[in-house]
Order: structure tokens, then sequence, then C-alpha cells
């Protein structure tokens, strides 16, 4: 016997909405397995993994801080990956949303005023923008590949930061550690309740629903698929790809420098030379299991933002280094594009011969 | 006809009256559908056999099992009386059956020599069989070079190419899928004298076709093919064109009403010196046209496939702008700098010759689908950059009503639907606006005899309420069928338009083999006829 593929005539609804399920199904068994190999019971770590991140107020507002930046990074990938665009430099917008979005407070350290807030915002967005206008710009005039160029900007935007915080930008105060002054009054994002939960949240919120509704119901939105399904047809509709590649960077340059500049005014309060733990990266899959759907990468987002919790934790609680994060991550990300044939092909035992 | 015999074993094998190949009570399920239902066939060497249907009919299943391709549910071959299982195309040729298919699959950047060589199995010495190349086409009255690059080739020599192929495997039974599709009719000619040639050494020709005149002038016996069963086994040289058009499609195709083709009407589509260079290294450049398309009438412009089709096709719709505003006028206004959203702004609509991947996306629904021409064009499918998805719907079922669109769902996937119902959709998606202006490529591609006279009688009701259409075709039926004028296209040079009744079939093969060009190349074309 053996197993074929088989072109199915429609797109399977049943399977596009089973796919991921069955790649977060198979991630558990795999992750299972790992930990059997590593010798620890895996019902266990399973559990600490990620069960026990949603069992206390604390991790939960945790869960709730680390999903905000993942699911603003993520529709904005999901419209560009929905072009065929190919945006890999996320974490380098972020970097540079947040860079920027800093300047403020380190070239006017005695400013207070809500306008500070508002300037670092919209800074933090143009930031990132317009570091994502480059590649866009490179694939457009040179069609050069924007996967290269958007990752190879990624080091640009890290070394650029690291330069600065290193250098013009650090802390006199600071005993010499690379980081910047400490923000303060309205320097940071205002938190929601007394917890680390800030207004970056709800900036995810509403990010999801205009998304959604950009890309369901306006013409925009219609054309960004068009072009991304068959440029050629996309042309004769009068739809002009160019635009649509320039539209996608910007778009989800402009939400990571978002997600950016509210890192580092929110829970950092300070410009450090990491500024994400690999949000950028993360969003990819964030985007691909949320479907490239905007309510589908909120709820991929609280997904990984749970994995990230249940990587410290197994490393707190079993001294599991935590790599098993990145490990878990890449193993969805693979599962789900495996899956996702499932959506196009059925699978049929055939025996050979006939 | 010469009837000296080239290979030694012809006439001692196969026995007058023996068949060569031999098909019984095929069956073919795809699913639920019987794409073959009980088919018989059978070929005598030296026979040029006929096997006729239209699209659908299961010509293409039948033909893939004979060669391997796929295996039948039910039924058995025979090859020269034993019966055989061909698993594969290779175990097809290694019995002698070859192939020459509708779309070829070659490589443009390699040599004609290379080309066959990736063909033929443990062929190393590619400069003997240059040699044998060159032998047997100049045998075989189909010239070839065999070191030419397969991109500067025409279509026409392309298929050389595969025929040749074909007969350095020395095959005992030739398959022609639709091979006079893209040949002039001169072309054509030289390919019946070589399959006759052929069949006259013994070697047996299976001919699959549309084209009843050609079938009645070369083959011997028909097997003609319906809806997956058999409806007759005939001889075509007793039957008229009519007839077996009868057979083909069961009832008789409607009669097209075209009305009175006196057109005198505005002006409404100009081109003035269009010319426009090609950045595609296989593409044609247009050079200098000029044509008028006035209010009430057909113009078609025929030519081989590859002469500029395409390219003239984007330059009027917009799809590629030209330099000069002048170059393209609709309804007086120049527009040759503007973009396809704004030409259709005009009142002009445009059918691509591709259905799916140029005129329509495969998996959006055909509301969606309708969208992506009716967006530009006042109506209430976008408002203020909105989708009114439920006015989509509407006007996508309406055309679906009106031009007969057949679907199983009430918003399918383009995909979902056969290729005639897809012409249909996107052939009634630009008339249901009624444009003043209609340019539409191939619109009865790949579509069955009763959705394309449809299509046709449509394109006519069109001009004579007062719209200036153009079609570009590749189908001389097609176009005696419909159109008051037609223009030649060649090399990216298109000829003055004729009144169609000053035109015969032999006048426009001249034009299409570049008459018109340019008059020094007239001689040059006498010399070679």
């Amino acid at each position: 016997m053996i197993l074929r593929l088989e072109r199915r005539s429609q797109r399977s609804t049943l399977m596009a909405f089973l796919s991921p399920l069955l790649a977060i199904g198979l991630t558990l068994a795999l992750g299972a397995i790992m930990f059997v190999a590593l010798g620890f019971d895996p019902g266990k770590a399973l559990y600490i993994y990620f069960i026990e991140p949603l069992t206390s107020a604390w991790s939960i507002e945790e869960v709730v801080v680390k999903a905000a930046p993942l699911i603003l990074i993520g529709v904005g990938l999901a419209v560009c990956y929905t072009a065929n665009v190919w945006n890999i430099g996320a974490e380098g917008q972020l970097t540079m949303g947040a860079l920027v979005g800093a300047s403020i407070p380190i070239y006017f350290p005695d400013w207070q005023s809500p306008l500070v807030l508002l300037l670092m915002l919209v800074l933090g967005i143009a930031g990132g923008a317009l570091f994502a206008a480059i590649p866009a710009f490179l694939k457009n005039r040179f069609s050069a590949n924007e996967i290269l160029t958007s990752l190879m900007l990624v080091y640009v935007a890290q070394l650029l930061l690291d330069w600065l915080i290193r250098g013009a930008w650090r802390d006199p105060d600071g005993y010499n550690f690379p980081q910047s002054i400490l923000f303060e009054g309205w320097q940071v994002i205002p938190p929601l309740g007394d917890g680390r939960v800030h207004i970056g949240a709800i900036f995810a919120v509403v990010a999801v629903i205009i998304v959604a509704f950009m890309m369901g119901r306006t013409l925009r939105g219609f054309e960004i698929r068009v072009i991304g399904t068959s440029p050629r047809a996309g042309s004769f509709a009068g739809f002009k790809g160019k635009r649509v590649v320039l539209f996608c960077f910007m778009l989800s340059g402009a939400l990571a420098g978002l997600a950016g500049i509210c890192e580092v005014a929110g829970p950092s309060g300070q410009l450090q030379p990491h500024v994400s733990p690999g949000y950028g990266f993360t969003a990819i899959i964030v985007a691909f299991l949320g479907r490239l759907n905007p309510i589908g990468v909120f709820f991929a987002g609280v997904l990984l933002a749970i994995s990230y919790m249940g990587g410290e934790a197994v490393q707190v609680e079993l001294g599991i280094s935590d790599k098993t994060t990145q490990v878990f991550q890449g193993m969805l990300l693979f599962l789900i594009l495996a899956c996702d044939t499932l959506i196009r092909y059925r699978i049929r035992l055939v025996s050979p011969g006939r | 006809m010469s009837t000296s015999d080239m290979r030694p074993d012809d006439g001692s094998e196969a026995a007058s009256g023996a068949y060569i190949l031999e098909a019984r009570n095929i069956v073919k399920l795809f699913g639920d559908l019987r794409a073959n239902d009980d088919i018989d066939l059978s070929l005598k060497p030296g026979e040029i056999h006929a096997l006729l249907g239209e699209n659908g009919a299961g010509k293409s299943t039948l033909v893939k099992i004979i060669y391997g391709a796929l295996q039948p549910t039910s039924g058995q071959v025979f090859w020269q009386g034993a019966p055989v299982t061909i698993s594969n195309p290779a175990a097809a040729r290694d019995l002698g059956i070859g192939m020459v298919f509708q779309h070829f699959s070659l490589f443009d950047a390699l040599t004609v020599t290379q080309n066959i060589a990736l063909a033929l199995k443990g062929e190393r010495d590619l400069k003997a069989l240059a040699g044998r190349i060159e032998t047997v086409s100049a045998d075989y009255g189909l010239p070839l070079r065999p070191g030419a690059l397969v991109a500067d080739l025409s279509v026409g020599e392309r298929q050389r190419i595969e025929v040749v192929r074909c007969l350095l495997q020395e095959p005992r039974l030739l398959i022609l899928d639709e091979p006079t599709a893209v040949l002039t009719p001169q072309e054509a000619d030289q390919l019946f004298v070589t399959l006759e040639r052929l069949a006259g050494e013994g070697c047996a020709v299976l001919y699959i076709s549309h084209r009843l005149e050609e079938v009645k002038r070369l083959c011997h016996d028909a097997t003609i093919l319906r809806l997956g069963r058999l409806v007759a086994r005939v001889d075509p040289q007793q039957e008229s064109a009519a007839s077996l058009a009868k057979h083909m499609i069961g009832t008789d195709v409607a009669a097209l009403r075209s009305g009175s083709g006196a057109a005198t009407g505005a002006p409404l589509l100009e081109l003035a010196g269009l010319s426009m260079p090609t950045d595609d290294p296989f593409g044609v450049a247009l050079k200098s046209i000029d044509l008028v398309v006035r209010s009430g009438e057909v113009v078609a412009v025929a030519g081989v496939a590859g002469n500029g089709q395409s390219e003239l096709f984007d330059a009027i719709s917009g799809e590629r702008t030209s330099k000069s505003a002048d170059a393209v006028k609709l309804a007086g206004a120049p527009c040759g700098r503007e973009s396809i959203t704004q030409r259709r702004r005009r009142d002009a609509a445009f059918v691509p010759e591709e259905r799916l991947g140029h005129a329509a996306i495969a998996d959006l629904p055909l509301s969606e689908n309708l969208v992506l021409t009716h967006h530009a064009v006042g109506n209430d499918v976008v408002r203020n950059g909105l989708i009114n998805r439920g006015a989509a719907r509407d006007v996508m079922a309406r055309v679906a009503e009106h031009y007969d669109v057949r679907k199983n769902l009430t918003d399918p996937e383009a995909s979902a639907l056969s290729g005639g119902n897809l012409q249909k959709f996107v052939v009634g998606r630009e008339l249901d606006r009624k444009p003043g202006i209609l340019v539409v490529h191939q619109p009865t591609w790949g579509v069955d005899a009763g959705a394309a006279a449809f299509i046709r009688q449509s394109l006519v009701d069109m001009a004579r309420s007062g719209s200036a259409v153009l079609m570009i075709s590749q189908d001389l039926d097609e176009i005696f069928e419909i159109a008051d004028r037609i223009a030649v296209i060649s090399r990216g040079e298109l000829s003055e338009a004729y009144p169609a009744a000053e035109l015969s079939p032999e006048r426009i093969g001249l034009l299409m083999a570049g008459t018109h060009e340019k008059a020094g190349r007239d001689a040059e074309r006498g010399a070679e006829a």
C-alpha cells in the first residue's frame, strides 16, 4: 500500500479549520516524545508547559502582555503573506519602532506632557513603517528578493540599537550597563489596572478588528487577496502589484513598530540591547497558525504567548533549557504548513501496480 | 504516394485485415463521471483513423489509456492481436506507439537536437542524432535545422520537432492530438502529405480533430464519441461535414442569426500606429498597428498563435500602456496612456484568452470574480471602497441565469466550473454591463459546440445593438461565422481589415504566413510555395 495525495475539486472548509488543531495535536505528541527522550514525565512536563501558565492571575496577565505584541505583528504579517509579500523582518521593524520612539524621552528626559506619549507612539509607528518601506522599495525598483533584504535589515536595526545603547544613548548613571535611562510619567504607557497589562493589549484588539474589516469588506483588502493569488488577474482587474507591496510592508512595519515602542515604553520602561524575545519572528508562526485570518491570529497569538511562559516554567521547575520554546514553535510552524496540504488534497491509500 | 517500404518487418507481421491496435469495452471512471463508457476502437496498419468528438466527449481519456498515461477501470487493449497492459508512456513507446501532443513539451532555450535527445532513451551521440534528424526530416518533407534554438522557431516548426521525435522511434502507431490547431493552412497541407506517406508505409495514424473538412479529406475511417460513449463508426469519405457534426453533438447546431452586417456607425475603437516593444525574450513586439472598429460591427483579428495576439490584447485593454496617448482611442478619446480601469470607465470591456489566472481566479467564488472587473464601473458592487457582497452575488446570479452558467452551488469557486461554463461566465460578466466597446480574445477556446454557438450569438447581438466588437481568434470557422471584417496578424504586424465576403481561407492563409508584412517578402514566399 502506498499513500497518494489527490487534489480536491474545492478547498475543504472543514480541513481549513481542522488543520491548525491537527498541527497542535501533533506538536504535543512530538513534544511528549521529546520530554520522554530527555527523561521527564511527559504528562507533567506538558502540564507545566501549556496548562500551568493559565492557572494563576499573575501568569495569565503575563500571557496577555506577551500575546499583545505577537498579535499586533501577526495581523500585519498575515496581510503581507496574503498578498504573497514575504516580510521576514518584523523583528527589525519592531526594533526600529522602539528605537525611534524612545529617542524622545532620551533626548528630552524632562519633558512631561500627554503629548510625549502620543509622539512616542506616532514615531514608533513611523519608524517601523519607514524601515519596512526599504525592502518594499528594493523589491519594486530592483526586484530584490524581499525575504533576504527584510531579514538582513533585522541585523542592521539590532546593531544600530546596540551601538546607540553602548554609546550615545547609554544612561550616564547606569554603572556602564548597556541600557538607556529609565522612562517615567508620560514617557511610560499607562497600565490597565495595577498589573503589568497595559494599553498595548487594547491596540492589539483594535488592530485585529480593523484589519479583519479591511480584508473582508473593502476593495483594498480584495486587491491584496487578488494580487496574492494571481498577479496576472490582478493586473487585469486594474490593481497595481507594486502599490500592494509597499502598502503591505508599511502596514506590517507600522504595526511592528507600534509593538516595539509599546514594549520599551511598557514592560521594559527603558531601551535595552534586546527589545523583544524574538516576537517579530514568532509572529510569523502566529500569522500562519491563525490561517492568515486576523481573528485566527488573535487566538494563535495567545497560544504562542503561552509557549513563551511554558518555556520559562519548565526551565524553573524541571531545569530544562528554555530553548524548548523555540523547538515547540519550530515544530508548530513545520506541522501547520504540512497539515495545510490537506485543505487542497486528500490522502488516499492505493495498492501499487494498478 | 510513395510505396517504398522502409521498415523490413512491415507487411509480414501485419497481414491485411489484422488490427495493429484494438481496444475493447474500455471503461474509465473518474469518481462518478464515466469519462469512457464501454468504448471500442480498432486500427489497421496503414490506416488514418479519425477520433472525433466535442470537448469532454472522452477522446483525451481514451488516447491517454492507449498511450499508457491512464489505466482503464475495465476493458482490454490488444496490440497486434495480443492482450497488453500499457503501464506508462515509456511502455507505449517500446511497443511502437508515438504521440504528438497538442501542447508541446519543449525547452525553449535548447536546440532541436538537444530537445529530441532528452526524449529518447540512451541517446548520447548528439552529432549522429543531428544527422539522423536531418535525414528523417528531409525524407518526410518536414524540414528542420537540428542546431536551431526552439525559441526561434514558429509553432509549426515546433510541431515538426515533436513529429520527427516520434518518427525517429519508428512507430507502428502515431497519435496526433489536434495537430492543425496551431498551423497555417499551408503548413497543415504539408503535414497531411507526411501523414499519407507514413500511412503508405504501413504506420497506423490516430488523428484527433474538431475540423471535419480535414477529417473528410485525410481519414479512411472515423470513430465518433459523445459524452463518453461510442456513437458511430463511419467512413468519413461517405459523410458530409454536417452529418459528422450531427453525430458529434447529437443535435443540429443552432444556425447563427447575424442580421445585416452593414457597419456605417461611428468609430468606437481606433488604433493608430500602435507600437510596443516586448520585454519578454519570447514575446512579440507590435509594429505600427492601425485598425478601426465601428459601432455595429464585429471585426476579427485572425492569425496563428504567438504572432502578437496577447500583446495586442494587452495593449488595447491597457494592461500595458503605450507611450503615445493617440495610439489607442476609445469612443474618440485618446487613452493610450490610461490604465485598464480608466479604459473600462470609457465603456470598454475586455475578455482575455486565459480563463483561469487572467480573466478569473480559481480559488475565488464567482461573486468575487465578478468584482474583479466590476469594481471600476459605476454600479452598486463597490461603493466608497467597500464591497457590497449582496449586490455582487445578485449580479453574479443574473449573469449565471442569463448566460446559462451551470453550477452546482450558488456561489462556487471558479475552478469548480467546467471550461465552457466558466467561459460563459467571463463573457457574460462583461456583456452584462452592455459595454459600447468589447474586445474578446479566443472567446470559444476549448468550449463545446453548444456553448460556443451561444457565445458567438451573444457577440453578434452585442454588435447589432450598437456596440463595437473586436474578436481576436485562431479559429477560422468562427471568424467566418460572425465577423463582418477580418484583419490578419503576423509577427506583430496587422494587415488591413477586409470585408469577410472578400476573403477566402486560402487568402487568409497567405496573410497569416506574412505576405502583408513587407512587400519584399512576397517574392520570397512565392518561391517557397
